[in-house]
């Protein structure tokens, strides 16, 4: 399985406020908030770091989860994040075109 | 030989919400004093005007009442749509157009709408909510349709000045928050008065037995808040300069549920 690359799509705005992460999209502003792993997968795609070490580092050491289940979980959340324009997904790393519009790390 | 152009005389009023003039430019003399009855208690003597629209009066069509509304920005200039207008406005001209019927909805519309274009970009938003004075300070009452705007605007004691039961209009000034009264109305068809203050507490209304107040988390408070702004415009920087003013306000203004039975009462919790 190739390696799936995550980063924040600079054309939303976040914010994060006790413990909710909230996203609002800049094209017709809608608003979101990420449960828990949502959340992690927002807070750690930084477009150089493959979704498989995510999972492993920040995910499977925080929630009571097999590996192959989480993986395959966090992939379809991804992409789910992806289609209504909060991340970007590539197979390859994603540079930086624009600074992120969400809070700073 | 006769003259090939007839001058026609041009009738303007200046419509001031929220401390911004608004002139207004029209032909009809009609439609002028539907304006003038219509925004009474808002049409101001000013010559200044930090924005100046044409109002082009188009014959009675069929128009279609859900239509949405569309609010683009390009190349420096905001397009406004819906079914019964069209309008388009460059603030570094502050100049604009309106194109509708004679009727006093659509530039309510509009003047809606750049009134959250303009308040965006300074921080401040119009906000789902009734508003009013109470010594000196303002409160916010939010909440969807039915959540009880109007009816707890109806039950305020005499010393409390309203300033809407529909749309309150929020400005930053320096650090602080003020609300000002404006003319958009709901249920109660009455318009506010034209005064502001500094807002003292936010409340997100409920119905209830009994009357109480208890505080809320601020993400609660946030999320709640941004379902509540009115904002029209595709435009991603807007987007996200009133995402973070909601944040913004939340963390500067007091934020509580107000759960009401519908009864005078209510009011010895505010102020």
């Amino acid at each position: 399985m190739s390696s799936l690359y995550l980063a924040r799509n600079p054309r939303v705005a976040a914010r994060s406020l006790d413990g909710e992460m909230m996203i609002m999209s800049g094209r017709d502003s809608t608003l979101f908030t990420l449960n828990k792993t949502a959340t992690v997968l927002w807070q750690f795609a930084d477009g150089a770091t493959p979704l498989d070490q995510i999972v492993e580092r920040r995910i499977c050491s925080r929630f009571d989860v097999e590996p192959a289940e989480a993986l395959q979980d966090a992939e379809t959340l991804a992409r789910e994040l992806a289609s209504r324009e909060i991340l970007q997904l590539s197979e390859e790393p994603i540079l930086p075109r624009n600074p992120v519009a969400g809070e700073p790390r | 030989m006769p003259a090939l152009t007839t001058e026609v005389g041009r009738l303007a009023l200046v419509i001031e919400i929220g401390g911004m003039p608004v002139r207004v430019n029209t032909t009809d003399p009609v439609f002028l004093g539907m304006l003038h009855d219509r925004y009474a208690g808002f049409v101001t003597s000013s010559a200044r005007a930090e924005i100046e629209f044409d109002v082009d009066l188009t014959p009675p069509h069929t128009t279609d009442p859900n239509a949405d509304v569309r609010v683009i920005h390009r190349l420096g200039r905001w397009s406004l749509e819906r079914g019964d207008f069209r309008a388009q406005w460059e603030p570094s001209s502050r100049s604009g157009w309106i194109r509708q019927t004679a009727n006093p909805y659509s530039i309510d519309a509009v003047l809606r709408i750049v009134h959250t274009l303009v308040l965006a970009r300074e921080g401040g938003f119009l906000l789902h909510s009734a508003s009013a004075i109470r010594n000196g300070k303002a409160f916010l009452f939010a909440g969807v349709s039915e959540a009880g705007k109007t009816t707890i605007s109806r039950l305020a004691p005499p010393d409390v000045t309203l300033l809407t039961d529909e749309v309150s209009y929020v400005r930053k000034r320096d650090s602080a928050y003020f609300a000002y009264g404006t003319p958009f109305t709901g249920e109660l068809a009455k318009l506010g008065e034209n005064v502001s203050a500094p807002i003292a507490a936010l409340y997100f209304l409920g119905k209830g037995a009994e009357n109480h107040i208890e505080p809320i988390p601020s993400g609660e408070a946030a999320r709640t808040l941004l379902c509540n702004l009115l904002f029209f415009a595709e435009d991603e920087k807007l987007v996200q300069s009133t995402f973070h003013s909601a944040f913004e306000f939340v963390s500067r203004v007091p934020v509580s549920r107000l759960t009401f039975a519908p009864d005078t009462r209510v009011w010895e919790l505010i102020g």
